[in-house]
């Protein structure tokens, strides 16, 4: 049977608008397709991809002999494109913010670490940068020297925020350092009265120069910073990067350490999902919610301790597989543990389903419409409660998924309380998952020697980690040491997110909003 | 309504200590802190967390101090929404350049005794960020440290120890100060 490619109609889109592309290729990092192209084209590319429906999901640039390499990677039907071109250190790029929203914040985010110039960009405010280093250095050069300041680094004071005018317009700052036990970042609310009239976010607080302490690491060294990219998603993100630099090397992992990598990625969505739904309860004041379901994650965290040696499950997830391995005692006690728990969160959710002060504020509250999820590319919980039906498990499989049946849940409300009902749903999908995944456990060994690549080299990593899609994208030096790495935590495509469906709620509303988006703010920084 | 009730009642109070070793010494720890709390705050200790440009990994764990199993404001420690009403800074992450003013204006704003708990390995020594363009690296190289609670991130039990020593120095130095 002949399989069709989700991705032959922007090919016949590209032919029928005569841009001339040259064939794909589909191993230099596969399971993606790359396509490298002029940076004439690189605007009407996008173009051609905005009119064929593709969700365009991340856009990141390394500095390269000849100049300046960007990448912009793009999705359909479960297929990833990924459009790359070169082009000279002083040159400029079409921005494709105008084309699609979400490209924003990356491109600025790509000018303020490697000073590459976009062409066109309706925002061309700083991003990442505050005041640590100098308008005119770009920390991710190979030349960016650094020396220490003498000096304290002052404040990001001077940052021209949107400004609301009119009678009765009132302008609220909030942060960086919030009144709970939360990352920092800055929000700018203009208001009138109690209505949110904008949300503006600054970010990049948390920025601790992730990239650049990747470059010229060993892969063990990148896992275990990757597993600190954003907490929460150690797993996720430590597999994602582990996922990457296999590709990258060729090594081929055991198949027991797949599932393994699985049951512990579900594990964390578990744990992450019973918190946060237990912190919305808790935002708007019903604590019986959240101090049940808080009990509930910490019984998961404490096994976690006890079978994976710890809590939050870091560094177990290593390149070649994973560090810890699980007796058939042990199957048997996750067995019954998951069952226990999936009961008890199923009473809970039905007992938190009857309260009616809980509807009434969570029913309608934060909307984010299924058409802006769409523009903003919104993946995770937050896409999937907009209608936006993805998930890299399902969509584009990844082992040991493509032999699992994984359900999706969607809404279409896009308010907190489909959020939360994504969450709940997803953790009894997880716990079934997670069944399945012990079911199914292959034999053998759990991890295999790493060794370190002996050319140059590249690859990427495509996981859905708790809180969506996670890219992650390596390259090696022939020195078998890391040269780029980037870590696309979904936490870029739910920020903006946040922005729009705060818009006409009211402003004690933004913590529980927030909290059903839960954007990483260490994820997006970096 | 009723079977929200009835869930109370069946789950009961997770609280006291299950027969394990883990949980007693949880509560002995907790018992330990309160009565020393007792002689140097009346009873409660008012903590402000900062998050200087932590990972988030060491936020979970200290919210998990407020899960019903720990329960840290039943020994008199509770976590305000302003430094001017805090006894003591709970800083976690490194401390990235960004939120170098931002961690020196609530030091600042912090009244006397000023105390300040380094949690976690970034906090401690800067952890896997080190010193960089982007990041100050340990606590200690912006504000004075008290007391360093290592872990990555440092577990609600660590962070219960923790408190504990800062309780013990302070005394130590108060003796001092009253020796000279």
């Amino acid at each position: 049977m002949k399989t069709i490619n989700p991705l032959q109609g922007f090919f016949d889109a590209c032919t029928e608008s005569g841009l001339a592309i040259a064939p794909v290729d589909t191993s230099i990092l596969a399971p993606a397709s790359v396509l490298t192209i002029q940076p004439v084209l690189w605007r009407d590319l996008a173009l051609a991809a905005k009119n064929t429906g593709m969700r365009w999901c991340g856009f990141w640039a390394q500095e390269i002999t000849a100049g300046m390499e960007a990448f912009s990677c793009l999705e359909l039907g479960g297929s990833y494109l990924i459009i790359r071109c070169q082009f000279g250190t002083d040159e400029a790029l079409p921005s494709l913010a105008p084309i699609y929203p979400a490209a924003d914040r990356p491109e600025r985010h790509a000018h303020d670490l490697l000073g590459i110039q976009f062409e066109d960009q309706p925002d061309n405010r700083r991003w990442t940068r505050h005041q640590a280093w100098d308008k005119n250095q770009y920390p991710l050069r190979a030349n960016f020297q650094w020396i220490p300041p003498g000096k304290p680094v002052s404040g990001d004071h001077d940052y021209p925020f949107i400004l609301g005018h009119g009678p009765g317009v009132i302008e609220i700052p909030v942060g960086p350092i919030h009144a709970g036990v939360i990352e920092p970042g800055h929000f700018r609310f203009q208001a009138i009265g109690e209505i949110v009239l904008n949300l503006e976010e600054h970010l990049a607080y948390t920025h601790k120069g992730i990239e650049k302490l990747a470059v010229g690491r060993d892969a063990g060294g990148v896992a275990r910073l990757a597993g600190r990219v954003s907490g929460d998603s150690t797993v996720s993100h430590a597999w994602a990067a582990c996922q990457a630099m296999e590709r990258a090397s060729g090594l081929d992992v055991p198949a027991r350490a797949l599932w393994l990598r699985a049951i512990l990625a579900e594990r964390e969505r578990i744990a992450n999902h019973l918190g946060d739904v237990g912190a919305i309860c808790n935002d708007v004041g019903f604590s019986f919610g959240f101090y049940q379901l808080s009990r509930l994650r910490e019984q998961c965290l404490r096994e976690n301790e006890a079978l994976f040696g710890h809590r939050l499950l870091m560094d177990c997830v290593i390149p070649g597989g994973t560090a810890v391995d699980i007796t058939d005692q042990s199957i048997i006690k996750i067995k019954d543990s998951v069952k226990l728990l999936s009961t008890e969160v199923a009473g809970l959710i039905t007992i938190l389903e009857d309260s009616e002060s809980l509807e009434d504020r969570l029913m309608g509250t934060g909307r984010l419409t299924p058409e802006s999820a769409a523009n903003l590319g919104a993946v995770g919980y937050v896409g999937k409660a907009s209608g936006q039906n993805f998930d890299v498990r399902r969509n584009a499989a990844y082992a040991p998924y493509d032999r699992l049946e994984v359900k999706v849940p969607t809404y279409r409300a896009g308010d907190v309380a489909a959020r939360a009902r994504i969450r709940a749903d997803e953790i009894q999908i997880s716990s079934q998952l997670i069944g399945d995944l012990l079911d199914s456990l292959p034999p053998g060994p759990y991890h295999r020697k790493w060794t370190s690549p002996q050319s140059a080299c590249e690859g990427i990593g495509f996981i859905e980690g708790w809180r969506g899609e996670i890219i992650t994208y390596v390259r090696f030096s022939d020195n078998g040491c890391i040269a780029r790495f980037f870590p696309r935590d979904p936490s870029w495509l739910i920020w903006p997110a946040l922005e729009l469906l705060l818009q006409d709620n009211i402003v004690p509303d933004f913590p529980v909003c927030n909290k059903s988006v839960n954007g990483s703010y260490s994820g997006q920084d970096l | 309504m009723l079977n929200l009730f009835a869930k109370i009642i069946r789950t009961g109070v997770v609280t006291d200590p299950a027969p394990n070793l883990d949980d007693a010494v949880i509560k002995e720890l907790g018992i330990e802190v309160r009565r020393v709390l007792n002689q140097r705050f009346s009873g409660s200790l008012a903590i402000r967390h900062v998050d200087a440009g932590s990972c988030n990994g060491c936020e979970l764990e200290i919210h998990a101090l407020n899960n019903p199993y720990y329960d840290v404001e039943r020994f008199g420690v509770h976590f305000v929404a302003s430094p001017r009403h805090a006894d003591c800074l709970l800083v976690t992450g490194p401390v990235s350049r960004h939120m170098e003013e931002a961690l020196r204006r609530v030091y600042e704003a912090c009244p006397e005794p000023k105390l300040v708990i380094a949690a976690g390995d970034c906090a401690c020594h800067g952890g896997e960020f080190g010193i960089s363009y982007a990041s100050c690296g340990a606590v200690e190289n912006v504000i004075p440290v008290d007391v360093k609670i290592k872990g990555c991130p440092p577990s609600p039990e660590q962070l219960l120890q923790g408190l504990l020593v800062l309780f013990q120095r302070m005394k130590i130095t108060l003796a001092l100060q009253k020796n000279s």
